[in-house]
């Protein structure tokens, strides 16, 4: 049992190196073979996927499936150049099948989508059962453009797939802007002349290239997989067309090295479905983990914008009770708060926790001995401060729609409940400006002022001597 | 070429099937297979073409492979609940993840399709080459089946009683459910198809009729797979409903349509295969696609004559 480990872990070593060393035949055929894949197929879904054709991508790869099985009828063997050629011919059919039945018919995109996908794919089926029937047929194995075989790989293969790969990025770096502006905005395209169906075939031809090349690595299923994911991936990570492309090539390439390395390791690991799921792996890890745009870190980010605002709500409802009082006591208790803030007891008792370790209150055990195990809360001149100025944002702004933006002074509270937590410093002083330092809101409370932030309190009597 | 188009032999093709009590009833069995799945995939279709979600069907039927795949590892039997509630796990949590994916990220609805479903079969095949040779389903009969082997399947007995073979009596079960559930469900059916805000205002659940219909879409798939294979199911989701539309706008009309269209489809891709000896399911949607066409140009709602008809005059009247 043991020695088995040790052999297989040897068996991963010695294959691992066997793999990046590039001194095999077949490894250095297949490898090519996924980095031409992996290019031209990222570069082309990254103008499908923003021109929102993913699933043309998807149909045109199925529909290339009768022109594969004519191209071989036609030269009875496994010529590259007549599958190649038969495929672009079913390829354009199709596309032109689609944009025929939206012209004249009432049928919807996506069901033209699925008539063309399903209706081409099943006469290749027919064709190809045809097909190994017939004498020459045997000889085939052409069903390994159904689900692809990278063993299969010929060097003229890879040399099929290296030519339409430079074709794709040379043709793409020097029409790009051309390709942007018609990718965006069609109006503005056309009306600075450029030819935008001429350019629109252009881009299908490009893409069936890429499609029927790397049909032989992962099938006709799969493929669309290539172009969609490392597109959709670089989509995530950043949002320029340049880059765009760029991060999708790269995708598309390291997704082929790791997919056919990991089938390399195994004997039934076929390579077309594990470069797909290496693609997806990197997609998962992009859309949860990528700093800026990933769901985790937005996550964090709103989680971390919540609690800021319970922080502010309860430092204003310590506010609110302390003024209840007439400012006649410098402490609240927590049943008081928790009733206020509309929360339970236990909830209460961590949102205090969390002030404690703000540094802006601290907690004291009551002194009633009816209630032992209800705390009383004390603000620090920190915590004081936060909570001056989150009730003088409130109570300013309620002010500010009443008088300068003629709110009536019930309809006021709700915006001012959430524009409190965001005002700045700058905004706040502007506002008292305007409204010439006032000292009560529109409801007769009292503003409290930069003196009552310094100077830590606020005297009963003002407090009790307002209207 | 002429080798392709082998002679047509009528009496062969047309007579032989048919002419002793054995070969009758083995042929009987795979035309009736194929007029049920078409059928009971035209019946769904014609709401999922009505929803705009042709392609969704696509993708959920290419999506439940590894369901397949997983409930057959785990029983390591071909049995017919757990590849039901596999497929159906499997084909929920694609339509679930593409929603999640439009709706959570800034991925717009084709891309986030694509992406699921090709990783889902990604990940089918995946598991399904794991199982090496002794596995009884692969890929590529999931893909185009082969519906000749039907009277091969093993046969049910009810106590003593033979009811029929395996694939064969769980389609006959699946069209009578989704018949049943159109019946009783039709004007909720109707309403969410057609106008959601209605729906809304009527109190029914849009999302959950959303996946009732894909749920019944999933026990078609599974039901079907295996004898037909994805791509006839997807074609015969979308070809009856579309066919129908050239002739009739209403939905009663188009849902009747698709019992004369399966019944024709059945025995005209059934001879076909028989004269060209190649994919009787591929035969089935080639002669599918030969109706499309045929009412595309002859069609009274939109066919293209029509329509040419349609125009001269208006622009004679124009000139007049």
């Amino acid at each position: 049992m043991e020695a088995a480990q040790v052999n297989d872990e040897v068996n991963l070593i010695s294959k691992t190196v066997r793999f990046f060393s590039f001194s095999d035949y077949s490894v250095q055929v297949v490898v090519m073979g996924v980095i031409f894949m992996g290019v031209g197929c990222g570069l082309m879904g990254g103008f499908v996927v923003t021109r929102k054709l993913s699933l043309f991508g998807d149909t045109l790869s199925h529909a290339v499936l009768p022109g594969v099985a004519v191209g071989f009828l036609w030269s009875q063997s496994k010529n590259s150049i007549s599958i190649i050629v038969g495929a672009m011919i079913a390829g354009f059919l199709g596309v032109f099948l689609i944009s025929l039945l939206k012209k004249t018919t009432k049928v919807s995109l996506d069901s033209a989508l699925g008539l063309v996908l399903s209706g081409f794919y099943a006469v290749g089926i027919c064709l190809l059962t045809r097909i190994q029937k017939m004498e020459f047929g045997n000889q085939s194995g052409i069903d390994r453009y159904l689900f692809g075989q990278i063993t299969g790989l010929s060097t003229q293969d890879v040399w099929a797939m290296g030519i339409s790969c430079i074709l794709i990025v040379l043709i793409t770096t020097i029409f790009y802007k051309e390709l942007l502006v018609t990718g965006f905005d069609h109006g503005f395209a056309r009306s600075i002349g450029l030819p935008v169906d001429l350019l629109q075939y252009f881009l299908w031809m490009l893409l069936a290239f890429s499609v029927i090349t790397s049909l032989q690595v992962v099938g006709v299923i799969l493929v669309s997989a290539l172009l969609i994911i490392p597109a959709a991936t670089a989509s995530i990570i950043t949002q320029k067309m340049k880059n765009l492309l760029l991060w999708s090539a790269l995708l598309g390439m390291v997704a082929g090295i790791i997919g056919s390395y990991l089938s390399f390791l195994g004997s039934r690991l076929p390579t077309g479905p594990l470069i797909v799921l290496t693609s997806t792996l990197l997609f998962i890890l992009a859309l949860f983990f990528h700093p800026e745009n990933g769901l985790l870190f937005k996550w964090l980010r709103l989680r971390g914008k919540e609690r800021k605002i319970a922080l502010e709500n309860t430092l204003k409802a310590v506010y609110q009770e302390l003024e209840w009082n007439n400012f006649s006591k410098d402490t609240v208790r927590l049943g008081n708060l928790a009733k206020r803030r509309r929360v339970s007891m236990p909830e209460m008792h961590l949102e205090a926790i969390h002030l404690v370790k703000k540094d802006f209150a601290f907690l004291l055990p009551f002194k009633d001995q009816a209630l032992p195990s209800e705390n009383t809360l004390s603000l620090t001149p920190s915590g004081w401060g936060e909570a001056c100025r989150i009730v003088r944002n409130h109570r300013l702004w309620e002010l500010y729609l009443t008088n300068e933006v003629q709110y009536a002074a019930d309809h006021v509270h709700e915006d001012a409940e959430k524009i409190e937590h965001v005002l700045g410093d700058e905004t706040v002083r502007k506002i008292e400006r305007i409204l010439s330092n006032p000292r009560t809101d529109p409801h007769g409370k009292l503003i409290p002022s930069q003196q009552d932030i310094e100077k830590g309190y606020i005297d009963k009597m003002i407090a009790k001597n307002l209207p | 070429m002429t080798e392709f188009f082998p002679p047509l032999d009528l009496n062969d093709t047309f007579w032989a099937p048919w002419a002793t009590p054995k070969d009758f009833a083995w042929n009987a069995q795979i035309v009736g297979m194929g007029i049920m799945v078409s059928l009971s995939c035209g019946l769904i279709g014609a709401f999922i073409v009505a929803r705009k979600l042709a392609l969704m069907g696509d993708a959920i039927s290419h999506g439940i492979l590894p369901g397949l795949a997983i409930a057959f590892i785990s029983t390591q039997s071909k049995a017919l609940f757990p590849m039901f509630i596999g497929a159906c796990g499997a084909g929920l949590l694609c339509s679930f993840c593409i929603e999640w994916l439009h709706k959570k990220t800034p991925l717009k609805m084709d891309a986030a399709l694509g992406l699921t479903f090709t990783s889902f079969f990604a990940l089918g095949v995946l598991l399904i080459a794991q199982m090496g040779n002794n596995a009884h389903i692969d890929a590529e009969c999931l893909l185009y089946g082969e519906i000749g082997f039907t009277p091969l399947a093993e046969s049910i007995y009810w106590g003593s009683i033979e009811i029929g073979s395996r694939p064969l009596l769980s389609i006959g079960i699946v069209t009578l459910v989704i018949i049943l559930i159109i019946t009783v469900f039709y004007k909720q059916l109707m309403v969410t198809s057609f106008d959601q805000t209605l729906s809304v205002s009527l109190g029914l659940s849009v999302r959950t009729i959303h996946y009732g219909l894909m749920l019944l879409l999933a026990i078609t798939i599974v039901a079907s797979f295996e004898s037909v294979g994805v791509i006839l199911v997807i074609a015969m989701l979308i070809f009856p409903s579309t066919t129908a539309s050239f002739f009739f706008t209403r939905m009663p009309a188009i849902l009747f349509c698709s019992v004369p269209l399966s019944i024709f489809y059945s025995f005209g891709g059934f001879f076909l295969a028989r004269w060209l000896d190649c994919s009787i399911a591929g035969s089935m949607v080639v002669v599918a696609i030969i109706c499309f066409g045929l009412a595309w140009l002859f069609g009274t709602e939109n066919g293209i004559l029509i329509n040419l008809f349609f125009r001269k005059k208006t622009i004679l009247n124009h000139s007049n």
